[in-house]
């Protein structure tokens, strides 16, 4: 396998649904003789996972007989969540998360409720659910609840 | 155990050839940008002493909003506190980190955990204690994200990269702590009598810092004529339009107070702080000031 194939198929540490290639971070991967370069972009500015990845990479190529790996962060441009790729998102949906929307795009406006937009559960697919926090267990996660089938699930915010 | 299977092993690990973990994590990987050279009419320093302010506007506010950690009044409010947090200090660790590769310091943990209070850039506002009061917390977050947000929208056309980045990032991450703010504020200001009255003592408690905000710094001045920083006095609009829209809906006032003066021209900017800071790095420092360099 190339390095681009392993370093691809390494999954998100807080998300292990996905794999990076999924999640859209994983920005380059070269190889120029024993030497390759991964760049990867963290999704928010804080990413606690970010260190994780970079150890991930480095550990499964150097298990596939990459030992010369350097894992460069770049932060331009900016990571969108329209980055995920559609394998991504039916993976999110199918470990109870609801992927997200577009991105939001031109003027950032104050929003004082909730956005409208029809987050679907991803446990029994009603379009009738509600947000309970703007903020999950992850940076990209906020909580939701179904008003069908009752049950609380994630949603992978838009950025 | 083997070697192997050591779960610290493993998290040392995550940390490349410094092997270390907590303060003193893989620093100069934090970006590729911040190597990038000095945009052109820009002076290095001066450079670095804005990236500072910057940085440690993130890294005073992101901490103080740490300490609502286990302090919250929900379990779901401490979590939107924290990761509003971790995406400030995420904007600290790269700011710092260029300030430090601009020849400021060693590197972003020497630039957090070595400097006092006297060397610290930030606003007077990122660094008040939030005393434990939910209402000066979310205060201080609707004028603040407000403010960050204007200042980030500008530097997204910044000549230097490293400022750019950041603030293409930070645009997204601040509004949603702008809206966040903006909820709470219609709740509690529009709520029972006891959360009206604490919401509107929060802002006048808050309100003499607001100005500090619009101050333009010698260094600012400069940088902004080669389009580097962004000028601070011309947020003002901003703030005032999201304070504008979010107050009287929440049936709060807005303050008239008087600002807190400088000390002969300085404030935060020039190392001019309120006590609350000393105390607040007292705290964040103790670990790392008293094992430095440590790694487990």
């Amino acid at each position: 396998m190339s390095a681009r194939e392993i370093a691809g198929a390494v999954l998100d540490p807080e998300m292990p649904m996905l794999t990076l290639a999924d999640l859209g971070v994983l920005r380059d991967v070269t190889e120029d003789g024993e030497h390759v370069t991964v760049t990867i972009t963290p999704t928010y500015s804080g990413c606690p996972a970010v260190a994780e990845m970079r150890a991930d990479l480095r550990r499964t190529l150097a298990e596939a007989g990459y030992r010369d790996v350097e894992v460069r962060t770049v932060l331009s441009p900016a990571w969108s969540t329209d980055w995920i790729t559609d394998a991504g998102r039916r993976a999110l949906a199918e470990h109870g998360i609801a992927p997200p929307g577009a991105a939001p795009s031109g003027p950032i406006t104050l929003t004082l409720a909730s956005p409208s937009t029809v987050v679907r559960c991803p446990n029994c697919g009603s379009p009738t659910t509600e947000e309970t926090s703007r903020f999950g267990p992850t940076a990209c996660t906020a909580l939701r609840r179904c008003t069908s089938c009752r049950e609380p699930f994630e949603h992978m915010k838009e950025l | 155990m083997s070697h192997d299977d050591s779960a610290y092993e493993h998290l040392a690990d995550a940390h490349d050839e410094h092997g270390q973990w907590a303060f003193g994590t893989g620093i100069e990987d934090v970006a590729l940008e911040i190597a990038a050279p000095v945009p052109d009419g820009a002076d290095g320093a001066d450079l670095a002493e804005y990236c500072l302010m910057l940085g440690d506007d993130a890294l005073a506010y992101g901490h103080r909003l740490s300490e609502w950690v286990a302090n919250a009044p929900e379990l779901e409010e401490e979590v939107a506190l924290a990761n509003t947090a971790l995406d400030l200090i995420g904007q600290a660790r790269v700011l710092l980190s260029r300030a430090a590769h601009l020849g400021a310091g060693e590197d972003e943990d020497d630039l957090a955990y070595q400097r006092s209070e006297g060397q610290y850039r930030n606003v007077a506002l990122a660094e008040l204690t939030d005393g434990g009061d939910f209402g000066h917390a979310i205060a201080r977050m609707l004028i603040f994200s407000s403010w960050r947000l204007a200042l980030l929208q500008r530097l997204v056309d910044s000549t230097d990269p490293v400022l750019a980045a950041v603030a293409a990032k930070g645009v997204k991450e601040v509004a949603y702590h702008r809206d966040y703010a903006a909820r709470w504020t219609l709740r509690l200001g529009d709520g029972t009598d006891e959360s009206h009255a604490r919401m509107q003592a929060a802002l006048e408690t808050v309100w003499p810092y607001v100005e500090e905000l619009y101050r333009v710094s010698d260094v600012e001045k400069r940088l902004i004529e080669v389009k580097v920083a962004a000028d601070p006095a011309t947020t003002r609009a901003e703030v005032d339009i999201v304070l504008d829209e979010v107050l009287p809906l929440a049936t709060l006032t807005r303050p008239d107070r008087p600002a807190v003066g400088t000390i002969g021209g300085r404030g935060g900017r020039q190392g001019v702080h309120t006590e609350q800071l000393g105390h607040m790095l007292a705290e964040m420092q103790s670990l790392a000031r008293q094992h430095p360099g440590a790694k487990w």
